[in-house]
């Protein structure tokens, strides 16, 4: 009887990992298509407490996962809130994947932490360490300084960090010097009347000094555009390109396979078919250095790619979810050996794709069935609607009738957080669904997948979550 | 103008042939039933200025002429001086007519101007369109609805109404529209809420749908979808079962869901909508005809015991119905609509109404004000009543309302 009770509450709790993961890959907090930003959040929070109260160190392991970083940021967040509650062994094993995990953090997310934890006046010895350790970690702290002034000044004192010397008083009494050595800090010191000196600083920075000296923008982007990130540099081609400033056009071809589809959807049509070559050839780079070692090895692969109006996402989340589709799109053709894609509005440009009308999931399935690939990978948020449900009827018979030996792996893959369901929505029970928020997550998620299929005990999860917890602890940062 | 002749084919019911009913999308206690037309009727589209700036994609500048229809209650700025206003019945023009459609002024006041997005295409409130319709339906008192229009947007609708015009309390409606997936060549939904059916709506082309979705349930819907709405109760699905006993290949599995699809159809067409699609109980009523196509407007018998819907539609000289709106009463609008048929039976003539109704003048008389008609009688006639109700109530000893 006992062991009975066991496999069962392990079987939930597996399913609990499980669905926690989902959640915290997909939800970033934001509203979505079908709900709103505070029920997001709502939902969400319910989640980490959740996982928290029940299942401390599966919850601190997700952490070694591809949850995103709001997630991660929460999570962590959480752990050293509650850090008494932990066991001595328990919160070493945490320490180290905090650690790493924000090391891998982009900074602006770890300093918005860091006040979070502030603001929650947790200050154990453990979270000042933490905080140390990190702000010790970065390569530049002047910079970081000049870009998160306030940021590292609310650490700084948090933490009691004995900031000495010119950094001290650059964020402490920036006025009681009138040069400073370190060249970041005395530009800065000279943006004030020089605009000249602007340029050798951060983006963002510069922007408010630009603002302040009047400089036109043009000359600005021009001027800055050696200064600018990967990412500032993506979202300013429209504006540059309507100024003109030349100085800063991206090289897509470096640039993220999903952010990149996310800027492709934000052109116009016209624009898309004018540089139909450079967009390809941009976006068929970015899928082959995701795919990797992989690319080609997947076989015949057919995907159902949603591109029904429910795609849109939100005023925050803009075409993110059909993003992710265009981006698998491109990902699986260099994954496949063949590959076919079918859109559920069927179009057949990949390119030209937008949002627009309803979902007929179960036809496209059954048309992808038609095709007998060797992997089916289902792309959608799973609102399945033009008739509902059918292809959850789909493929409960296909698996049950045509193909009980699980010929055609079939997985389904859903971007959207449904906040009333706490997890993705699902198509059907026998077809594993995982949540994704970027496709270039989509080989391990697939790998994930196999878990949510079939009844995999806690043990294996367990055995899984351990796997990765040890590669990512010894991966380089 | 044109009466209709006598080669109209007449229309004796609602048949809404060659528009195909599309798997329905729910969301809270809203129900949308798209209907999707293989092909748009042609030469009958929305009148071009009623297209917002923003929709450009409309396709009606293929050189050829069309009849252009203008929806009842539509609120636009029809002439140049810049007022908005309503229009006063569906419409029928060529595309060439430079008159302004027959309309009412509205004077919104300043606290709704405000509420309301200045190039938004908008139906009136509800509570005046079915005014308005009401009125027109008997021919009356049109100059009764816009002096009732005039002073209910004076002193502001009841605070109910205005709750039900923002949208504030009927959250499902406002998602359910702004989630729905518009198919490719839909021309038409069915809106039901907490699955009463609400009311229908029918356009010749797809760029007319789409251009007036997101107004069309939530401005014109409004007192019923707030009233269903109040139940909380989520309509369901009706998701696909396939028999897996009979599918022994693809093909079958394809089949049996394409048979799932027309039994829902069907489902919907008879069952669902079998108050307004099924019933012969409908008059129509052959109002004006241009070219080919003929605008009629129809009532239901006003029996208390059934739904009653009441609206206009366009047919063409093939009998297809190219537009069409459909209100559903609400039991005290059906009431007046009864009252009215009786008036309008007896040519507006009090005393043989209210022989018919089994009465006498007096009693008829405070029924109407009691329905909230008293601004059809004159209010020296309607006291007179009012003193000879409150002498017979004291002589039979009913001590209720005497001083």
């Amino acid at each position: 009887m006992d062991t009975y009770a066991d496999t069962y509450a392990d079987l939930i709790a597996a399913e609990d990992v499980l669905l926690f993961v989902n959640a915290a890959i997909t939800s970033t907090g934001q509203s979505e298509f079908r709900s709103d930003a505070d029920r997001q959040r709502m939902s969400l929070d319910f989640l980490h407490d959740y996982m928290l109260g029940n299942y401390r160190e599966l919850y601190a392991a997700t952490l070694a996962l591809g949850v995103n970083h709001h997630n991660a940021a929460l999570i962590i967040r959480r752990l050293l809130e509650t850090a008494a509650d932990a066991m001595p062994e328990q919160r070493r094993a945490e320490g180290r994947l905090i650690a790493r995990r924000l090391a891998k953090l982009p900074p602006q997310r770890v300093y918005a932490l860091f006040r979070r934890l502030r603001e929650a006046r947790v200050n154990n010895r453990r979270t000042r360490a933490i905080m140390r350790d990190w702000l010790a970690a970065r390569r530049d702290l002047a910079f970081d300084s000049v870009k998160y002034r306030d940021a590292v000044k609310t650490v700084a004192r948090h933490a009691h960090l004995p900031l000495g010397g010119e950094l001290g008083s650059f964020l402490f009494a920036p006025h009681d010097r009138t040069v400073f050595t370190t060249p970041i800090l005395e530009s800065w010191r000279r943006a004030h009347y020089d605009r000249s000196a602007l340029y050798e600083l951060p983006y963002t920075v510069a922007e408010g000094f630009a603002a302040k000296h009047g400089v036109d923008r043009k000359a600005f982007l021009e001027g800055i555009a050696p200064r600018l990130t990967r990412l500032e540099r993506l979202r300013l081609q429209t504006s540059a390109a309507e100024r003109q400033a030349g100085g800063v056009a991206a090289d897509l071809s470096v640039m993220p396979l999903t952010r990149l589809a996310s800027y492709v959807l934000s052109l116009p049509l016209a624009d898309r078919v004018r540089r139909r070559d450079e967009l390809t050839a941009a976006l068929r780079a970015a899928a082959t250095r995701a795919a990797g070692l992989e690319a080609g090895r997947w076989g015949r692969v057919t995907a159902v790619l949603d591109d029904s109006f429910s795609a849109t996402g939100s005023r925050q989340k803009r075409k993110r979810p059909l993003a992710v589709a265009l981006a698998c799109h491109f990902l699986l053709d260099a994954l496949a050996g063949e590959y076919t894609p079918l859109w559920t509005s069927r179009r057949d440009d990949a390119l030209l794709v937008f949002p627009y009308g309803p979902t007929p999931l179960g036809a496209r399935v059954l048309d992808a069935l038609d095709h007998r690939p060797d992997r089916l990978v289902i792309v959608s948020d799973g609102w399945d609607n033009a008739p509902p449900g059918l292809a959850a009827e789909v493929l409960r018979i296909w698996r049950a009738r045509l193909d009980p030996h699980r010929r055609i792996s079939i997985v389904h893959l859903n971007p959207v957080y449904d906040a009333d369901d706490f997890d993705v929505r699902r198509l059907a029970p026998t077809v594993p669904t995982a949540g994704i928020r970027s496709a270039e997550d989509l080989p391990a998620l697939v790998e994930l997948a196999q878990f949510a299929e079939g009844r995999t005990g806690l043990e294996e999860l367990r055995g899984h979550l351990a796997a990765q917890c040890a590669r990512f602890l010894e991966e380089e940062p | 103008m044109t009466g209709p002749g006598a080669s109209t084919p007449g229309l004796n019911r609602i048949d809404l042939a060659g528009l195909d009913t599309g798997p329905a999308q729910t969301w809270g206690s809203v129900r949308l039933v798209p209907l999707v037309r293989e092909e748009p009727i042609a030469g009958l589209r929305l009148r071009e200025q009623l297209y917002d700036e923003d929709v450009t994609v409309v396709g009606l500048n293929d050189g050829t002429s069309y009849v252009s229809y203008v929806p009842h209650a539509f609120v636009a700025t029809w002439t140049d001086d810049g007022t908005p206003a309503a229009a006063y019945g569906t419409q029928l023009r060529h595309k060439e007519s430079e008159n302004a459609p027959r309309r009412m002024q509205v004077q919104y006041r300043r606290r709704m101007a405000r509420r309301v997005d200045k190039n938004r295409l908008r139906f009136l409130p509800l509570h005046l369109a079915l005014e308005g319709y009401l009125a027109l339906h008997f021919g009356g008192p049109e100059i009764a609805w816009a002096e009732w229009s005039q002073r209910a947007l004076r002193s502001g609708l009841s605070p109910r109404a205005e709750e039900a015009y923002t949208g504030a309390d009927v959250r499902d409606l406002d998602d359910a529209l702004r989630i729905f997936e518009i198919h490719p060549r839909q021309c038409g939904v069915l809106v039901y809420v907490a699955d009463a059916l609400a009311g229908a709506f029918v356009v010749p082309h797809p760029a007319d749908y789409r251009a007036l979705h997101a107004t069309l349930v939530r401005d014109l819907y409004g007192e019923l979808v707030y009233q269903y709405g109040l139940m909380t109760l989520p309509a369901r699905d009706f998701t696909a079962r396939v028999d897996d006993t009979t599918v022994r290949s693809l093909a079958d599995l394809r089949a049996a869901a394409e048979r799932q699809a027309a039994e829902w159809a069907r489902f919907h067409d008879t069952v669902m909508a079998g108050t307004l699609l099924g019933g012969d109980s409908y008059a129509f009523d052959p109002v004006y005809r241009l070219g080919r196509y003929t605008l009629w407007r129809f009532l239901p018998s006003f029996s208390l015991h059934n739904d009653s819907h009441i609206g206009e539609a366009i047919s063409d000289d093939r009998g297809r119905i190219a537009y069409l709106k459909s209100y559903r009463l609400s039991q005290g609008q059906t009431r007046r609509g009864y009252l009215l048929t009786r008036l309008a039976a007896h040519d507006w003539n009090l005393e043989a109404t209210a022989a018919g109704l089994g009465t006498d003048t007096g009693g008829l008389a405070l029924r109407l004000e009691r329905a909230g008609f008293g601004h059809l009688l004159r209010e020296d006639v309607l006291d007179h009543y009012r003193a000879e109700a409150r002498g017979r109530r004291s002589r039979a000893g009913d001590p209720g309302r005497m001083p």
